[in-house]
């Protein structure tokens, strides 16, 4: 293994509480006061009405697959030494999709596959990585 | 009749995309690229009046049009930097005809180019959501991004991998009738794409491009200006541009991606259909893109571009004449250049200066352009005749 580390998240004052939360394995994302949207990534306005009430709530970590793919060359260095690997977007059950790193072998990845929130740890951080539901 | 901007393309500067252009710079490359237009015009540079350039030029990630027009020795009254990635070649065409309608100019030229040196680092650094989001997870790069659309239309549509592969396959063997392709004389059959290696799963290889060294210009002007000028000018029939996200992780469904919008209202102020398109000059990075453009011309159904392509042919003297340049997959991509490939494809098409691969009596071109991730679409149609 080199000394490259994996690229950190570039984490701002808005987004700073997502990641304080992740980093006590819980997974809270902004919901609007005014429509009653979830919110994902953090913002400072809600995307959906543009109120500015949004409120950090505890969600599920629960989702579907939405897609995935295999990594064989990483854009990244030190992600090279782990290829290959599955990212995917997950459509998360409170309506916002995010991209992740699935820790699901390729034979059984499929569409729409319900997948859960698993805290791992890279370079000494959390990280939001989903797996198969009830793994 | 639906308002459209007007304008005419009366010049064209394309250099031959090469891999590495080692001892060149990005402002130099843009120079040579305006003077292959103005000669092409037969203008000079003090009747250029416009400047529409890309972003982070090689040397100077700010105050873009001022370098520029300082280093072309020009004075534009109306000038502006367009960021919309793959789609701003495209973007520059409207933006250009509406800038000239509004008053502000009469001719503006429009260039984008690139240096490609071995080992240089090809973007900026930047904190934005993305990089925050996305590239944590392992996701860095574009292949990956376009890898989760191509999945997403092979499990919502049940579409194939030889499906695309056919795309990349006619862009190759419609690239071997351009000698300035930075793959002509080297064809490929459709079971090499099929078997070029793994990069992001569904994503092999022979359908992505490769990024080269390059550039291109175009100069639009005024319709009436346009009549005195030595080429036959090509007119802009209709344009249509949409704008939805920019993280693949944001985009819309599959069936929701904004060409769905830009293509058709192109086609509606163009006031025609789908079917009377003499070339289609479709943005391809990589292949799904462009099967999601068939799908949104109204040629072929949502989810049915596969036996869409089985059942037509896409040279130039096909049924339906497709990147007959080669495409950016052939012909290269010079980064933001590349988009601009196609514009210059369908300006040599219905000048009727195609030579070897010249269409029979083209009167119609689409010309498309992509940014960031299928997010940033620009449609343009262009015509031979006012």
């Amino acid at each position: 293994m080199t000394n490259i580390s994996f690229p950190e998240p570039t984490i701002t004052a808005v987004s700073k509480p997502f990641w304080d939360k992740i980093a006590e394995k819980q997974f809270f994302l902004q919901r609007c006061d005014d429509c009653a949207q979830w919110v994902f990534y953090p913002r400072a306005h809600c995307p959906h009405c543009f109120g500015s009430n949004l409120t950090w709530k505890e969600a599920s970590g629960k989702g579907k697959v939405k897609s995935w793919s295999i990594v064989h060359r990483a854009g990244h260095p030190a992600w090279q030494e782990r290829t290959p690997y599955a990212v995917g977007i997950v459509e998360l059950a409170e309506g916002p999709t995010l991209l992740t790193h699935l820790l699901i072998g390729e034979q059984d990845l499929s569409y729409q596959l319900p997948v859960e929130i698993s805290f791992q740890s890279l370079n000494e951080r959390l990280l939001p990585f989903f797996q198969k539901k009830g793994d | 009749m639906a308002k459209r901007p007007k304008g005419a393309i009366i010049g064209i500067g394309e250099l031959q995309p090469v891999r590495y252009s080692e001892g060149k710079t990005t402002l130099g490359l843009i120079a040579e690229s305006v003077q292959l237009a103005l000669a092409d015009a037969g203008i000079t540079k003090d009747e250029i009046d416009g400047l529409l350039v890309g972003p982070q030029v090689g040397e100077t990630p700010q105050h873009v049009p001022a370098t520029v027009s300082e280093y072309l020795g020009i004075s534009p009254t109306m000038s502006n930097t367009v960021d919309l990635g793959g789609a701003t070649g495209a973007g520059m065409v409207w933006r250009a005809a509406a800038a000239i309608e509004a008053g502000m100019c009469e001719t503006v030229v429009c260039v984008l180019a690139n240096k490609n040196e071995k080992g240089q680092v090809p973007r900026s650094p930047n904190r934005n959501p993305i990089r925050e989001f996305d590239v944590p997870f392992g996701a860095s790069g574009a292949n990956t991004s376009y890898a989760l659309l191509k999945r997403e239309h092979m499990e919502v549509y049940g579409s194939k991998q030889e499906d695309f592969a056919r795309i990349a396959y006619w862009s190759r063997k419609n690239a071997q009738k351009n000698p300035k392709a930075i793959f002509y004389d080297k064809p490929v059959e459709l079971e090499d794409i099929l078997q070029s290696p793994m990069i992001s799963d569904p994503l092999r290889l022979l359908e992505i491009v490769m990024p080269c060294a390059g550039g291109a210009a175009v100069i639009v002007t005024s319709e009436e200006k346009a009549k005195q000028t030595k080429n036959n000018a090509v007119y802009l029939k209709g344009a249509g541009e949409k704008i939805t996200h920019r993280a693949v992780s944001q985009a819309p469904t599959v069936d929701q991606l904004p060409f769905a919008y830009s293509i058709p209202h192109a086609l509606k102020q163009a006031e025609i259909d789908g079917k009377d398109l003499d070339l289609l000059s479709l943005y391809d990075c990589y292949t799904s893109v462009v099967a999601v453009q068939l799908e949104s011309i109204g040629i072929c159904k949502p989810g049915e571009f596969g036996d869409f392509v089985r059942s037509h042919t896409f040279g130039h003297d096909g049924d339906y004449p497709l990147n007959t340049h080669g495409g950016q997959l052939g012909f290269g991509q010079a980064d933001l250049a590349g988009g601009m490939s196609h514009v210059i494809e369908a300006v040599v098409q219905l000048r009727g200066e195609g030579e070897e691969r010249q269409i029979p009596d083209a009167k119609y071109a689409l010309v498309t352009g992509n940014g960031a991730t299928l997010s940033e679409t620009t449609a343009l149609v262009l015509g031979g005749e006012q």
